[in-house]
């Protein structure tokens, strides 16, 4: 079954909220892949960076939903390469923010491994809660 | 004086908006103005030949056309003038077409008001206009074409042929250019030596053509029919008129260095031949390789080696020739210095450089050359990838443009080394990673398609990077397959980069001496996008081939032809006319102070005996700067005279209602006013307070006029002109500057906020920021704390005073 | 001849108090050594971690500005002499403080907003620059530290990791993003070998290493891999979430692969101690998960 999908100006809307919150000009993306042909964890993403981005383009939400947005640990491997200068971090976490400015947490705090928290480099722990708690 | 004046309705385009008769009515009304008239379309024939009747009729000696800008039909009119019997120069173009009925198309009453007002302007001007004569001057048959390769060969066939004495500079050893290196040509497959090598050996046999290889200019100046140009012509060691190219020397010669022309993959010796069908045919050496030259440079007597003298049965070498320096007189100059691909080391992720089988797309051209001549050459492998737009469409490295051959030449050598291996009976997997194609030229299409259907495949996605295995050299590429959105992550034998274009070295310096501007893209730029495309702004200087951009052979032959013909109107007629607009010297003021000697950029003005000063028409370029600094007002410049300028500021700040306030723009004729034009077409609106007077050089404004203008009742004005790199008129913007901030102190004596007076330069582009500007303005005039008639009548009384103090 | 002393604002980050005890150590001997004084930004607070990537929300820049206060303000108490570069050892400290430093300097309204906000504290003027210590000890020269070598590692085989930090974005760099050299010019200096390879500036996982362990422990396989192909014998940062999952990870790889070989990871600092002939306790060996002495054991006696 091929889905069928709605490009109207409700889709704007959240592309214009993304673009705020991230300050990226996401309409000027070409999709050309160089993005993903640089991110190093591909392997553990559902669907591919540029796809993210073309999902925000045509303001389809469930791009909320994907796992990309989560792994991406704005390591700028993309918005090095990026032919459009873009920062495809910026996106991602523009991304996160909407759910995680509603509270909503990624990560339970109490998964982790009460034996390595005392190893665990402070830049670690503090790094996780920045990008991955509300 | 019997004035007529014309108001056009342009087929509604002006008429639609503002009351024709009335302003007619309105010019009827004014001294002088014996005949007024409103017409559907003046420039039409019909029109024409009204202007030319009436003219006889009514015995008009002068006439005004309100109509569109003087940049679009000005030269028509002139021409009508002439036919009836008139002077050209006794005719004004009120422009109400650009800068009222398409400007202010909203407010049809006082755009009626404003139409009156802005023919009352160049009705002011029109009564003072003199009977002039264009300005002749002699100009020969002489063409430096820069540049030996397909479009600098291309141009000079085409001037040689029709006569015209070309001068060819080439500073590489041979002509033919980037097309000599190429294997075969898109998108019919010939190959580029065969099609070429005639051309080549056309011009070493052409009577009209002089070649210089091996030869850089050194500098050049003058003007258009009188360039002066110096070059060096460097030593090859090689007697030309003695060598035979038999290649015995090359044999003897012990010194392997990479070769150029093969792009690196393979070897030459250093005394050689680019290639074999160089023209000149001749042997050279390279001074950078050879021992012999090498160690003279430590110790000038040096005997070292020398095997290739010893080798050489003609007796052809000597290595005591010397650079040698030629002078030429040259009329006009065809610019077609090329292209360098980019340096794909600046794309490290790639691994050219590093990785031995990362090649760029040249090489690739010279491996099939090498493979046809059943020469030894690099295995490619059976893997083939090829990775589009590398140096092009990237911002990262601030290139933004295409580079337009890349795509047709990886699909050139994916045929090639496809049907190579066809005929071989070998298997060749190849892989075309692009962005977008671009395959938009005659028959390329279809180039494109019979490759895809040869089993060429290609696959959208830029690759993220290339890595090495540290073993087996091979190499594997990580690449979004972005129309299945899958991850491609495979080896290859083989990696090509399709490298983009960019201007050469030699084209930079090229530019530098020739002071030409570049777009942005670093490319030479042309003096109009379309209409223009072959000039430069320098009149006389022409460009032709990749130079001017990304092009492919067929666009740079045409453009090479067009530089040659745009070239021979220029020459043919042994004489060209150029504007009477020079400075000029009224006697009875001048009391030979000498102030305006220094300020002249190209030194026109000078003592002729202890008490006359005599400005040097031949060396005038018209800018105006000198005028500012006359305390006597002494100093003019024809066609944009003293008088007239501050007639036609009075007119634009006549009939001034209480409480209404102006804004008046100094318009340059090249960037700003053609701005204005273009405003105009694109129906952009600003506020109507405002009125455009054009000059030549904002250099022309000068404190004094600038001054007198607040005094008549303007309230704020603004000065616009071209950025520096793309003005005709050496030193202006400062000049400018310098009169703005005299401008500025003086108002701030007399309690008048100095921002009332603004510069700006603009591109012709930048149709926001015009509009902007004039908003600005316009806010500016209608500030609070208005200009009081008692700051006007003090500025009036001090004037001179305040201009040139004691 | 004497050699003035360089004093310079030095800002550690909270890892390089714990866990990363051996990287502030070692370095702060090192140094010594070389004629640099390292001197502790008096009342420190977090850099921020991570540099804020949204653009309607300025306020996480407010930390690491507080910081750079701290520099202008050394200067003005003559704690140090007209010195505004703020040294940096943690990669990630030098990342989010220069970013954030960029952030203010180049826009005046930015720059207005963060002091208004912190209008309790001295306004910050916008002089300092924030550098690493790699970046210092390239422009004094990586000559001066040859010079003062005691111990030449000879024949020892290195990977130089950059990570991500040094290197991107673009206009914070420390060397040409892709091609960088620098950790490899210094590697040279102490007489060591720098392997060329592929894997020096890709992401170790991050901070994945709470939530997604095994996404870190499949990148660093990769990277350490790679470095082993092109015969390192250890590899050295100057990253401490790096250096933690570069070898804190070799353990859950060690587990799912018998095969693995495992390696040291050592901060440059460590090695800059080794080589300068400085004893042990610069080393600050036992807190590496992996021990580093049988690979360097020809160094050590």
């Amino acid at each position: 079954m091929i889905k069928k999908i709605i490009i109207d100006s409700e889709g704007n809307k959240f592309l214009e909220k993304i673009e705020t919150i991230s300050g990226e000009k996401i309409t000027s993306c070409d999709q050309c892949g160089v993005c993903t042909g640089s991110c190093p964890f591909t392997d553990n993403m559902d669907i591919t960076p540029s796809n993210v981005m073309r999902k925000v383009q045509l303001g389809q939400k469930e791009v909320l939903e994907t796992k990309t947005i989560w792994v991406c640990a704005s390591c700028l491997h993309c918005m090095t390469r990026c032919p459009r200068g873009l920062d495809l971090s910026k996106v991602a976490e523009a991304l996160r923010q909407i759910s995680l400015r509603e509270a909503i947490d990624n990560f339970d705090i109490d998964q982790i491994d009460k034996e390595e928290t005392k190893k665990l480099p402070p830049i670690a722990l503090v790094g996780s809660f920045r990008k991955l708690t509300g | 004086m019997r004035i007529a004046v014309y108001v056009c309705h342009c087929g509604g385009n002006i008429s639609d908006v503002i009351d024709v008769q009335e302003v007619a009515k309105f010019a009827d009304e004014q001294d002088e103005v014996v005949l007024a008239k409103h017409y559907s379309h003046m420039c039409s024939n019909q029109g024409q030949n009204m202007l030319i009747e009436d003219i006889r009729k009514h015995e008009i000696d002068k006439v005004v056309i309100s109509a569109c800008s003087p940049l679009f039909h000005g030269e028509t009119f002139k021409s009508v003038l002439e036919k009836a019997g008139l002077n050209p120069y006794l005719v004004e173009m009120v422009n109400i077409r650009e800068q009222c009925a398409w400007v202010h198309y909203d407010e049809p009453r006082r755009s009626t008001e404003k139409a009156k007002s802005l023919t009352a302007i160049g009705i002011e001007k029109v009564r003072r206009n003199s009977a002039l004569e264009k300005l002749q001057q002699d100009i020969g048959k002489n063409v430096l074409v820069i540049g030996g390769g397909i479009a600098g060969i291309q141009a000079s066939l085409d001037l040689g042929e029709a006569g015209f004495n070309v001068h060819l500079v080439e500073q590489k050893p041979t002509i033919g250019g980037r097309m000599a290196q190429l294997s075969r040509t898109f998108p019919t497959n010939d190959c580029a030596a065969c099609i070429l090598g005639p051309k080549m050996s056309d011009v070493g046999n052409n009577k009209n053509i002089n070649l210089y290889t091996n030869s850089e200019i050194q500098d050049i100046s003058g003007t258009l029919g009188d360039f002066h140009v110096q070059m060096t012509k460097n030593p090859t060691y090689v007697d030309p008129d003695s060598c035979v190219s038999c290649g015995v020397c090359a044999d003897a010669c012990p010194v392997k260095v990479d070769d150029e022309f093969q792009w690196g993959i393979s070897k030459r010796k250093a005394i050689y031949i680019p290639v074999d069908f160089a023209v000149p045919n001749k042997f050279l050496i390279d001074e950078n390789s050879c021992l012999r030259l090498k160690a003279r440079r430590k110790n000038s007597d040096s005997q070292v080696c020398g095997l290739c003298a010893k080798a050489c049965p003609q007796d052809s070498i000597s290595f005591e020739q010397k650079p040698e320096q030629i002078e030429l007189d040259i009329d006009t100059i065809i610019v077609a210095t090329g292209y360098d691909v980019f340096n794909a080391k600046e794309k490290p992720e790639y691994g050219y450089g590093k990785f031995e089988k990362v090649l760029i797309a040249p090489q690739m051209e010279r491996i099939i050359v090498q493979q046809g001549e059943g020469k030894k050459t690099r295995d490619i492998g059976k893997r083939i990838a090829f990775i589009q737009c590398v140096g092009s469409r990237d911002e990262q490295l601030g290139r933004e443009y295409c580079s337009r051959v890349c795509c047709m030449y990886a699909t050139k050598l994916a045929q090639l080394i496809r049907h190579s291996a066809q005929v071989a009976g070998q298997e060749k997997d190849i892989y075309v990673f692009y962005t977008d194609m671009r395959t938009f030229g005659k028959g390329y299409e279809e180039y494109y398609k019979q490759t895809q259907k040869m089993g060429v495949k290609f696959i959208r996605g830029r690759p993220g990077e290339i890595s090495e295995d540290p073993f087996t050299k091979k190499l594997t590429v990580t690449v979004e397959d972005t129309l299945n959105r899958q991850i491609i992550q495979s080896e290859f034998d083989t990696v090509i980069l399709s490298v983009g274009l960019q201007l050469s070295a030699g084209g930079e310096k090229i530019a530098d001496i020739l002071n030409l501007p570049k777009s942005t893209d670093g490319f030479l730029q042309e003096a109009h996008p379309k209409f223009k495309p072959v000039d430069t702004q320098t009149e006389g200087i022409f460009v032709a081939g990749t130079a001017q951009g990304p092009k492919d052979i067929p666009d740079s032959v045409a453009q090479a032809s067009a530089t040659a013909s745009r070239a021979i109107r220029l020459m043919n007629q042994g004489k060209i006319f150029n504007e009477p607009m020079k400075a000029f010297i009224h006697t009875e003021k001048c009391d030979a102070c000498g102030k305006c000697l220094n300020i002249c950029p190209h030194k026109a003005i000078a003592f002729s005996s202890k008490s006359i000063v005599r400005i040097n028409q031949n060396i005038c370029k018209g800018c105006g700067s000198c005028i500012a600094s006359c305390p006597k007002d002494a100093i003019d410049l024809q066609m944009f005279t003293n008088e007239q300028l501050s007639k036609e500021v009075k007119a634009a700040l006549s009939n001034k209602k209480e409480g209404e306030r102006r804004a008046l723009i100094f318009a340059d004729n090249m960037c700003t006013y053609k701005l204005a034009d273009s405003v105009g077409t694109a129906k952009k609106s600003y506020p109507i307070e405002t009125r455009i007077i054009r000059i030549p050089s904002s250099s022309r404004v000068s404190p004094k006029l600038i001054l007198q203008a607040f005094i008549l009742g303007a309230d704020a004005i603004f000065i616009g002109d071209c950025e520096e790199k793309s003005t005709p008129f050496k030193d202006s913007i400062q000049a400018t500057e310098c009169n703005v901030r005299v401008a500025k102190d003086i108002l701030k004596k007399v309690g008048i906020a100095d921002n009332r007076i603004n510069f700006f330069q603009f591109v012709t582009v930048m149709l926001p920021k015009f509009v902007n500007f004039m908003h600005q303005t316009v806010e500016i005039a209608k500030q609070k704390n208005p200009i009081t008639l008692e700051q006007r009548r003090i500025l009036e009384d001090n004037l001179q005073e305040y201009l040139f103090p004691n | 001849m004497r050699e003035n002393k360089l004093r310079i604002p030095y800002y550690p980050g909270c890892t390089l108090k714990a866990n990363a005890k051996n990287f502030e150590v070692s370095a702060l001997h090192s140094m010594e050594k070389l004629g640099i004084e390292m001197i502790e930004l008096p009342r420190w607070n977090c850099c921020g971690v991570v540099e804020s990537l949204t653009a309607d929300d300025k306020m996480r820049h407010l930390a690491p500005v507080r910081n750079l206060i701290r520099v202008e303000e050394m200067n003005e108490a003559g704690i140090v002499d007209d010195e505004f570069r703020l040294l940096t050892l943690c990669s990630m400290c030098f990342n989010t403080l220069k970013r954030s430093n960029k952030f203010v300097r180049e826009d005046q309204e930015n720059l207005d907003l963060i002091n208004d906000f912190m209008y309790q504290e001295p306004d910050y003027q916008g002089k300092v620059e924030v550098i690493h210590l790699f970046e210092l000890l390239a422009d004094r020269g990586f000559s001066r530290i040859t010079e003062k070598i005691e111990k030449k590692l000879e024949k020892l085989n290195v990977a130089a990791y950059y990570g991500c930090m040094l290197l991107r974005p673009r206009n914070i760099s420390i060397d040409d993003a892709e091609n960088p050299n620098i950790i490899e010019n210094f590697v040279s200096a102490l007489g060591a070998n720098p392997v060329n390879w592929h894997n020096k500036h890709r992401c170790c996982g991050s901070y994945h290493t709470l939530s997604n362990k095994q996404l870190v422990v499949d990148s660093v396989k990769e990277i350490i891999q790679d470095a082993q192909k092109n015969r390192a014998e250890i590899i050295i940062t100057s990253c401490p979430l790096c250096a933690f999952n570069l070898d804190q990870r070799q353990k859950e790889i060690k587990e799912q692969d018998d095969n693995f070989r495992q390696m040291p990871i050592l901060y440059f600092t460590q090695l800059l101690a080794l080589a300068l002939g400085l004893g042990k306790e610069s080393f600050g060996f036992d807190q590496n998960y992996i021990d580093p002495e049988p690979v360097l054991k020809r160094f050590l006696e």
